[in-house]
């Protein structure tokens, strides 16, 4: 994830709508009001500024404000890339967790973020990276999950699902949004696990971590990760992969959030305050269970 | 009264009805036979073939198409306006591959196809397609399909069905014969398709067109030999019951 955010040079066009042309094109979002000039209220020109400072920005379009955003440091936009989420197969289906910390530079804005979004009973997706871009196109995804579902008369595929949100961000591709999200659920193709982001990746995989904080969860993670695990080893990998990450990242802390998707939909395993978590690994260093 | 309302697509006559879709329908019922039967490991699709002019080279088959490797399609009607549809189906077909990563269900091709249709009869400047089509293919689960659509944008599913001049007969044909003995293998679902067509094309074997798709397999068209074999057949098989008949009256 980038480590902070800078002013963007305004692009003249907007963004690529979806055509008529476009398998399902009718459950892709039309014109998002966000994508009308004047949008922001000033329709990419600051009339504050003194006249000549800056030159006025070509056509109106998804512009940021003229006299640039805001540093990601700065307090005001709290940024989740300070973040920790994990998400794994194994043959239970697909373990979830994520950290609950939330910062605007070295302040810590909150303990108690939700960063596992619940789409629909049976998918999950999670947040790294803007909070509102995340749980914005989470839920105009569910939104689209809900109509295939009435259409087809049958759940969406986990694969269907990441691709409709890639297709739907990769619009906005170059113009400021910031999603780093994993997409999970179990369909008739077993368990489904997608890393999306804003960029327009879109990789399917058994295990991921994303956010400041994965590194160290990717460490504890590969290190125990069997497929044959059964579900309280997985759940026991998961939190203790979470928890190294908020002990050595910053940015990372508050709770872990645990959730596993079994064929018929997901659960919610555990919410455990990290400081406990500290407290219990704290006799057992090694986190095999020998103390 | 039909004439002040049959001018417009856009115009509902008082009494409800569309007039350029039911003469849609018209153009229909002038297209040469299809006929498609439903099995249980085997979709079947026949057309009747006009016999073509002495200096114009016989193609094979013009009116079963593949829409992707588990779908096809025959039809009824203005050949051109099925040409438009054809093409828009095929690109949907691969278009959903992309965006679901799925190939698509004969049930959504279909209501995609109807749904052009329909368009076609709620927008101005355009008339509606002059054809019906008839969609087979296997889903993903390998279950068989056979729909139906029509000019208004209407869809169905269908164990066996016919469209186009003397439907009406062949469906009679159908409905008395169409039973769980007559599908209960491949061979027998073919022999059905032919002699349902045999029932209104006149001269035979050589003016049919059949194709068929079996579960997990490309679709199939068979050769002008092919066909004549299993007419042959099905004369024999007439043969002997005519006998059979005469020795117990």
């Amino acid at each position: 994830m980038a480590a902070g955010l800078t002013y963007r040079a305004v692009r003249g066009h907007a963004p690529i709508l979806p055509s008529p042309k476009m398998a399902l094109a009718s459950l892709l979002p039309p014109e998002l009001p966000v994508n009308r000039p004047g949008f922001f209220g000033l329709a990419g020109r600051c009339e504050l500024q003194a006249p000549g400072l800056r030159p006025a920005p070509g056509p109106p379009a998804l512009a940021p404000p003229a006299w640039g955003l805001p540093a990601a440091g700065d307090a005001g936009i709290e940024l989740l890339h300070g973040t920790t989420t994990l998400a794994f197969k194994f043959q239970g289906g697909v373990v979830v967790a994520a950290d609950s910390r939330a910062t605007a530079g070295s302040y810590v804005a909150s303990q108690t973020v939700q960063k596992v979004i619940e789409i629909n009973p049976y998918l999950l997706g999670t947040m790294a990276g803007g909070a509102a871009d995340c749980s914005f196109w989470e839920r105009l995804l569910a939104r689209q999950c809900r109509i295939y579902q009435l259409r087809n008369k049958e759940r969406i595929s986990v694969a269907a699902a990441s691709k409709l949100l890639a297709n739907m961000v990769y619009q906005y591709k170059g113009l400021g949004l910031h999603m780093g999200t994993m997409i999970c659920g179990w369909d008739k193709r077993g368990p489904g696990l997608y890393y999306v982001d804003s960029e327009g990746n879109r990789l399917s995989g058994t295990a991921f971590s994303v956010g400041s904080g994965s590194v160290y969860a990717y460490g504890v993670l590969d290190r125990g990760y069997a497929p044959a695990m059964p579900a309280e080893e997985a759940y026991d990998l998961a939190r203790r992969a979470i928890y190294q990450a908020t002990y050595r990242d910053a940015y990372s802390g508050g709770q872990v959030n645990l959730y596993h998707v079994q064929r018929d939909g997901w659960v919610r395993v555990s919410t455990d305050d990290v400081a406990q978590l500290h407290a219990q690994y704290r006799g057992d260093p090694q986190g095999d269970g020998a103390a | 009264m039909a004439a002040r309302y049959d001018r417009a697509i856009t115009v509902f006559s008082p009494d409800g009805h569309l007039f350029q879709v039911e003469y849609a329908q018209e153009a229909v019922k002038k297209g040469s036979t299809a006929v498609g039967i439903r099995g249980l490991d085997i979709v079947v699709l026949g057309v009747e073939r006009k016999s073509v002019a002495k200096l114009q080279e016989e193609r094979t088959v013009r009116k079963i198409c593949a829409l992707d490797d588990h779908v096809c399609m025959a039809f009824a009607g203005l050949t051109a306006d099925a040409r438009i549809i054809i093409n828009r189906a095929r690109v949907e077909c691969q278009s959903h591959k992309l965006t679901v990563e799925d190939p698509v269900t004969v049930e959504y091709i279909t209501r995609y196809i109807a749904s052009l249709k329909q368009r076609y009869t709620q927008s101005n400047g355009r008339r509606p397609f002059g054809i019906s089509a008839l969609i087979v293919g296997f889903d993903d689960d390998g279950s068989p399909r056979l729909y139906q659509t029509d000019p208004s944008g209407t869809y169905h599913s269908w164990k066996a069905n016919v469209i186009g001049r003397n439907a009406k007969t062949v469906r009679e044909f159908l409905e008395k014969n169409y039973t769980e003995e007559a599908i209960a293998t491949d061979k027998e679902a073919i022999k059905l398709a032919i002699r349902a067509l045999l029932e209104v094309v006149q001269s035979g074997g050589k003016n049919i067109e059949l194709a068929i798709i079996r579960r997990n397999q490309p679709l199939q068209i068979f050769s002008a030999k092919d066909i004549e074999s299993q007419v042959a057949e099905i004369e024999k098989e007439k043969e002997e019951s005519e006998k059979k008949k005469k020795k117990s009256i």
